[in-house]
């Protein structure tokens, strides 16, 4: 921590991102990037639909009202195959609030949460969501699908949070190493930035991913299951992080397990068992009867084949 | 002494023009196998990337069965079917209806075997053997303009896409939340894929075409945890070995291809040695703190 405020590391690590971006493609990247900025502006936006990745020149305009950022879904599901992760979910996430997902396994939630992030495209329905449109929805998957063996370093991890403003070819703004070094100080890492993530421990993974969301900067941030490997204190400090983006206007939705922090943290629930239960506020959602319910919707006769879903 | 040990290395080369074409066709397929070597095991899919390059077999025997010995019905046909059993993989992986790594295993059970049958149909055992295991000492001029064609093709994609193609295999839902392009890289990488392997079957057969990509780049990730260095180790390592096989091939009358694999197989023998070595020694270490 005592290193960000130091600027002799700073400065080392600001050139040491510039080599990971790429110093000896860097030429060619950038005869691509003026090539593309000779196109017109719809061929532009076409491409950076479509193939740069989220780059969107109109993304430094700063960001508009955060009011907009709630997400409303209509009669949404998935399905895999013949089996729903879940279905007809009907209700809104609304601007600048703090939703917990719970329910068995296998009940959906992380296909939902995919969903809402835009990886996952619904079978039915549809998801209106203005940040979601703008690329500026923020996703943090469960641990064990990110290959932690990934040639990568921290603060490579960390600035890919910023990919909005460089996209897949394009030179990374001047600020960039300083807002990653902020972000890593902000989650107590600045002591590690410069190591692979192979050698982090599962809770300094966990806080080097939600440095990346803190660059991402996003209206909406989805967690799946954001504390579910972590020690007490790791889960502690984390949690704050939920409750400023929340202050600052932002719309977050964690899917959880553990009721009593539920209770205590979180205003709103979404009680989902392949099909919602419950969706409101979590003292009503979390009702015995309720629980029940959704418990019984999941046991057998298919109850061995259901954890594979989620 | 030293002089004879230069001319012992150097001298097989300055004698044959098959020789030195055959070097120049391993050089530039190692320049091109580094970076996808190490993408392919970066990502996790040396299976998939094995399974591809015998399903280049099927159109490159049909190509054999129309054309004869003609580059460009090899390679077409290679192609085409290599990209078919891409969509197809993709495909079964999206339906879910069987593990994915049985499906593969299918893949290449049935192209193998198709390819074969289809040249076994037409041509001599000689044909299957040099579609098998390839002939790196028959590489012309054509099929080596073909070859670097592809290398500096894939080279300069790679360098131009590697920020995403990077970022995709290590966390395709990161990408696709911030963009959506995703797939696109995905399906850009398994092409590379599937041409490089056109280009290394001309030289070293459906079996062993996957060796010189897969082997140098295995080897590398022993050495080093950080990308760039790990593909320029992987390009290094592949142009040793071609130099070892070529010239233990030379010398000792054997075939070449299977003499260059072999040359990686070492250097990754030896790679995995010394990374346990290490490894061992920094639990040693921590132990001790």
């Amino acid at each position: 921590m005592a290193n960000s405020s130091d600027p002799a590391p700073r400065r080392r690590s600001a050139s040491d991102l510039l080599n990971l971006l790429g110093t000896a493609t860097a030429p060619l990247r950038q005869s691509l990037a003026v090539s593309l900025s000779a196109l017109g502006d719809n061929a532009q936006g076409a491409f950076a639909r479509h193939f740069d990745s989220g780059y969107d020149p109109s993304a430094f305009t700063g960001h508009g009202p955060r009011g907009e950022g709630g997400i409303a879904v209509r009669d949404l599901s998935v399905r895999y195959g013949e089996r729903y992760a879940f279905e007809d979910l009907t209700g809104e996430f609304p601007p600048g609030s703090l939703t917990a997902v719970i329910g068995p396994n296998g009940a959906g939630k992380s296909s939902l949460l995919k969903t809402l992030a835009g990886i996952i495209r619904p079978t039915a329905g549809e998801i209106i969501c203005a940040a979601l449109a703008r690329h500026r929805v923020a996703y943090l998957p469960q641990q064990d699908e990110l290959d932690r063996g990934f040639p990568i370093s921290v603060v490579e991890l960390v600035a890919l949070g910023g990919w909005r403003d460089f996209g897949s070819v394009r030179e990374p703004p001047d600020d960039l190493a300083a807002r990653v070094c902020e972000a890593l100080a902000a989650v107590g890492l600045s002591t590690v930035m410069d190591r692979q993530i192979a050698e982090l421990s599962v809770g300094q993974f966990q806080r080097a991913l939600f440095a990346r969301l803190l660059m991402q900067d996003a209206d909406v941030i989805l967690l799946d299951e954001p504390f579910a490997p972590l020690d007490e204190s790791t889960t502690e400090d984390l949690q704050h992080f939920l409750e400023r983006w929340q202050k600052e206007g932002r719309t977050v939705v964690a899917v959880l397990h553990d009721l009593d922090r539920v209770r205590r943290n979180f205003p709103l629930t979404l009680l989902l068992a392949r099909s919602p239960i419950a969706w409101g506020d979590t003292s009503l959602s979390l009702l015995a009867d309720n629980l029940a319910r959704a418990q019984k919707t999941l046991l057998p006769p298919e109850g061995g084949r259901i954890g594979r879903v989620a | 002494m030293s002089g004879q040990f230069i001319g012992f290395l150097t001298g097989p080369f300055e004698s044959f023009g098959f020789m030195r074409i055959a070097l120049v066709a391993c050089f530039a397929l190692a320049l091109a196998n580094g970076p996808i070597g190490t993408l392919l095991i970066m990502r996790r899919e040396s299976l998939g990337g094995n399974v591809l390059s015998h399903a280049v077999m099927p159109g490159a025997a049909l190509g054999f069965l129309y054309a004869g010995y003609s580059l460009s019905a090899l390679t077409l046909g290679g192609v085409l079917t290599g990209l078919a059993v891409a969509g197809l993989a993709a495909l079964t992986a999206r339906s879910r209806l069987q593990r994915q790594d049985s499906n593969l295993i299918a893949f290449y059970l049935v192209s193998l075997s198709f390819g074969v049958l289809i040249v076994a149909a037409r041509g001599s055992q000689a044909d299957l053997m040099h579609v098998l295991f390839g002939t790196v000492l028959a590489v012309d001029v054509k099929a080596l303009v073909l070859i670097a064609s592809i290398s500096s093709l894939t080279m300069l994609i790679v360098a131009a896409l590697y920020r995403p193609l990077a970022v995709e295999s290590f966390d395709p839902a990161f990408l696709r939340a911030v963009g959506g392009g995703g797939g696109a890289f995905r399906a850009i990488f398994i092409m590379l894929v599937v041409f490089n392997l056109v280009a290394s079957f001309q030289a070293f057969g459906t079996l062993l075409a996957m060796g010189p990509m897969l082997l140098p780049a295995a080897a590398a990730r022993c050495w080093t945890h950080k990308v760039w260095p790990m593909i320029a180790l992987a390009t290094v390592i592949g142009m040793a070995a071609a130099v070892a096989g070529l010239l233990i091939s030379f010398y000792a009358n054997l075939p070449s291809g299977p003499a260059i694999v072999m040359g990686s197989g070492m250097i990754y023998g030896i790679s995995l040695l010394a990374a346990c070595r290490t490894r061992l020694k920094a639990t040693q270490l921590w132990g001790r703190q």
